[in-house]
Parts: structure tokens; sequence; C-alpha cells
């Protein structure tokens, strides 16, 4: 289980969180929902490494990961698809995935578990020696998600996969979710679609200019009046 | 064709040596956006490493001992002075990189007192031998070939291992590659010992064709080799070597030229056109930033977004 503590984090000259506390609970999808600079993406990059916290604790199985470099984070199971997909444009399908499993020596594992992205993807398997950037929005996604299941997560973080995606997309992409939890990964969401993403998550937590204002299951985030208003456009 | 083909020969061999000293520049590039202005100096170093080396060593021994210490040396200096900048604009990283290279100038400057060091001739490489109908060391000819030999390496290292692989993430997206678990300080660091284990080779094989070395040695030969990175568009391994080849090989013949045409009847005395060989290499340096800034093979955009 993922438990953030009290967590304050400067970025850019900006308190971006102020004091969050957030738990995701094993094997549950929770979503982070936000306007654009709620600081929900601050969030997820300080739990991966890339940003440092100012204060507060981060806690993964009850370690602390504040202070670890990023690759530790990764090791201890902790995996993330960032925003934009940010594919390896120069890298094949393949070694996009390869380069997921980067830190792990098993080479039988590496394989098993190529095959295994390409089942839940088989569209990544027909492309797999083309060039990651000449995949489509809704493929370079598959893409992210194929390659950060490559170093076997217990917890995917996800940052806006349904950015920039057509509906259709969207819902394969939500789909996709639903099924990489089912198969065991615990999910950590964060969302501007806030409706896809409160119907798809256990829990959720609504952030609000660094500050947590609200937390719920999804159900009762999808009824509740305040974020019908502002994020649901009812 | 017969008075252009030594100089063609010669163009060749000197491309080679440009071609050593060009992906060094063309990979650091690549990976940290930094033209390292250092690069030529580490080259002078190496020159400067075997000439007191070879002095009390046997050159079995001072040849490795030689591109050990300059690998070192450039390892040393990302270490120092880019490292701890990572973080930091862009252009402090260049201007601590223009540091480091007069500080290398004038440390060798210090020792050396500004004299020039004979370089140690090296036996059977040094040797002349005839081919074609002409005269020449054995080290002209043996250039392109290692130079080839040691581009295909590398282009299979970067294409075909893991730590190449990561060179090729970390030069593409730095926070990506590590999210994927690649601790981007080693993947810059191996960059930057192979492209000082190529400089030094170069070093070897080009002062071996000079009487000595000074502490400007590196400039010149430095900067050709930065325009050939440029030319072949910087960043890509290929298209330095192409770059240095083709430099290497339009200064040879222009420093030839007025001989080439007195020989063809074109012209009856000396006229200097070999002073132009090295304006050449700047005045191409400033046809391709202004018609083709990305060089022949520049950075290929794949995004689709």
């Amino acid at each position: 289980m993922l438990k953030i503590k009290d967590l304050h984090v400067s970025y850019g000259g900006i308190h971006a969180l102020r004091g969050i506390d957030l738990e995701v609970p094993d094997g549950k999808i929770v979503t982070l929902i936000g306007a654009n600079g709620a600081g929900k993406s601050t969030a997820l990059r300080t739990i991966s490494g890339l940003v440092k916290a100012e204060s507060g604790s981060i806690t993964y199985d009850g370690k602390e990961l504040l202070g670890q470099p990023i690759y530790k984070i990764l090791e201890m199971g902790i995996a993330m698809v960032p925003e934009g997909r940010r594919i390896l444009t120069n890298l094949t399908v393949l070694e996009n995935l390869k380069i997921g499993a980067y830190l792990r020596k098993d080479k039988a594992g590496i394989e098993r578990d190529i095959q295994w992205v390409y089942s839940l993807f088989p569209r990544l398997q027909e492309r797999s020696w083309q060039l990651g950037g000449t995949l489509s929005g809704g493929e370079q996604q598959m893409l992210a998600v194929g390659r950060a299941l490559m170093s076997r997560p217990k917890l995917m973080m996800m940052d806006e996969p349904s950015l920039g995606l057509a509906p259709l997309v969207v819902r394969d992409i939500f789909e996709i979710i639903k099924e990489i939890n089912r198969q065991g990964v615990t999910v950590l969401l964060i969302e501007q679609n806030a409706n896809m993403a409160l119907k798809t998550a256990d829990y959720g937590y609504v952030l609000e200019t660094g500050q947590i204002t609200l937390t719920g299951t999804g159900r009762e985030l999808l009824a509740n009046e305040a974020v019908k208003k502002a994020y649901l456009g009812e | 064709m017969q008075t252009v083909l030594p100089y063609i020969i010669s163009g060749i061999s000197v491309g080679g040596q440009y071609a050593l000293i060009a992906i060094g520049y063309t990979m650091v590039y690549g990976i940290l956006r930094l033209i390292n202005f250092a690069h030529g100096d580490v080259f002078m170093v190496a020159g400067l490493i075997m000439v007191y080396l070879a002095a009390s060593l046997p050159l079995y021994v001072a040849i490795p001992l030689v591109i050990l210490l300059t690998v070192l040396l450039g390892f040393t200096i990302e270490r120092v002075a880019y490292k701890p900048l990572r973080t930091a604009p862009r252009m402090s990283v260049m201007i601590s990189a223009i540091g480091v290279s007069y500080l290398l100038q004038n440390l060798a400057l210090y020792i050396t007192g500004g004299l020039n060091k004979n370089y140690p001739q090296i036996p059977w490489i040094s040797d002349r031998i005839s081919i074609l109908g002409m005269e020449t060391t054995r080290v002209t000819v043996i250039t392109p070939f290692l130079t080839i030999l040691l581009v295909v390496l590398l282009v299979l290292l970067i294409n075909h291992t893991k730590i190449g692989m990561a060179m090729r993430a970390v030069s593409l997206d730095f926070e990506v590659s590590q999210l994927m678990g690649v601790q981007i300080n080693t993947v810059i660091s191996v960059t930057f010992v192979i492209g000082t284990f190529l400089a030094a080779v170069g070093s070897i094989l080009f002062f071996t064709n000079y009487p000595g070395v000074v502490p400007t040695s590196g400039a010149m030969p430095g900067l050709k080799a930065f325009v050939a990175a440029v030319f072949g568009g910087i960043g890509s391994i290929p298209g330095a070597v192409i770059g240095a080849f083709i430099i290497g090989i339009a200064e040879s013949i222009i420093k030839g030229l007025d001989t080439i045409l007195i020989v063809n009847g074109a012209i009856t005395e000396q006229i200097g056109l070999a002073t132009f060989s090295d304006a050449f290499t700047f005045v191409l340096l400033i046809i391709i930033l202004v018609f083709k800034p990305t060089g022949l093979f520049g950075e290929k955009t794949a995004d689709k977004v």
C-alpha cells in the first residue's frame, strides 16, 4: 500500500502541494482528479522520484520513498506512464518494451512479459519493428502502458492517459486499465476526464490548488454535487 | 588522375583522424546537447601524454597507457565540470567546457613551456611504404581502415547492446529514460569514455604524421572535426564520419591544387592556393549553417503528436 502523509512540494517557485494525504490500497484503482495546475502531476512526479519534496512522507509497504533515487523506486515496484505518453520515438516498439525492463536481469521472464504485453495489445506485435514515433496516438498510449508493465510493477501510476485521444480510444484505454487491475496491478490514475476516471476507480480524491478537498469511493464522488458542478459539467 | 591520387589518399587518412575526433563531439552533443569545446584539447593532451610516457616506457606499454589516461581525463572532466551543471542552463555547461579547454591548454603551456615536443616515432606504423606507385607512411594507409573498423564496432554497440539502447533513449528523453530505470550519469560517462577513447586513438594516428605537439595542437584538428560533425548533422555518427572524410579529402586536394594545376598545364607557377585549405573548411561551415543547418544527416524527427 502506498501512503502519502502531509506532503509539501514546491515546484518551479510554486507551492504546488500543500500538505496532501492519500492512500492507495493494494489491488485497487485510485484516481486523483482536479483542474489543470491543481498539482496532480506534481504528486505523481514526486512519488516516482522525479521531483523532490519539501516535507512529509511517502511510504510504500512501509518503506520511505522520499530521497530514494528514481531507479530504486522503480525497483520497489512503482512504474509510471508519463503524461503525453513520451514514447521513445527513435527506438522501435520492441525496444521501447525492452527498455521498460531495463533493470531486470531475467531474460526468460522479459521474453515472457513481452509476449504478455503483445497479448494485451496485439497491435504492438504487428508493429514491433516500427519506430515508436510512427505509431498513432492511441497506439503510443498502449505502448506507454506496455512499457511500464515491462518492469512488472505492483503499482502503476498513469498521468492523464486519455489526453488528446479520440473518445473511442479513451474507452479502450479505460478498459485496459481495468484489465491490468484485474491481473493484480494496483493503479493510481490522474485524469481530467473525471467522469471516466471516477466510473473506473474504487476510490477518488479531488485535488484543488495543492490540497485534497474531497475523498470518497468513485460512486460517491460521481454523486457529489460539488464534483458534478466542477468536474462533470452538469 | 595520377597527380590527384596521392592527395586523395592522404586526404582519406586525415579524414579518418578527423572522424575519430568528430565522433566524440557528435556523441556528446547527441546526449547532452553540449558542444564539448574541451574535446580538441583532450586530443592534444593525449599527444603530450604520449610524448612524456614514450620517453621512459616502451611503446607497447606507453600506447595502452596513453589511451587509458586520456579516457580517464575525459571521464574526470565530465564528472567535475559538466555533471554538477546537469540542471543548469545549457549555456552554463558550454561556458564550463570553454573553461576546461583553456585550462588544458594553459596547463600544457605550463608543463611544456610552450616548446614543441617531438612526437615519438612509432616503428612499423611510421615506416615509409610505397603504394600505387607513391611513397607514404604506413599510418596513412592504416588510418581509414582502423577508423571504419572502430565506427562499425561503435554502431553495433549503439544499435545492438543494452547500454547502446540506453544511450539512444537518454539522447531523446532524460526523464523517461530515468523512469525506465536508466541511470543517466552512467550513460553519460560511458559516452565520454567512448568519445575520448576514439580521440586518443586519433591522436596517435594524427601526431605520428606531424613533427610534434604544442599546447595549441588540438585547436585546429578539434575545430575541423567539429565542422565535420556539424556538416554531417550533429548528433549523427555516420554523418560525422562522412563529413570528416569529405573535409579531409577536400583539404588535402586544395593543399596540392597548385601542383595538380601545374602538371595539367592550367597554370605555370605556384599561386598559393594551398593557403585556402583551412579557409575552405570554415566556408563550408558557413554554407551548411546557412542552407542546411541540420547537416547531411541531421536529427530525424519521427514525432507524431
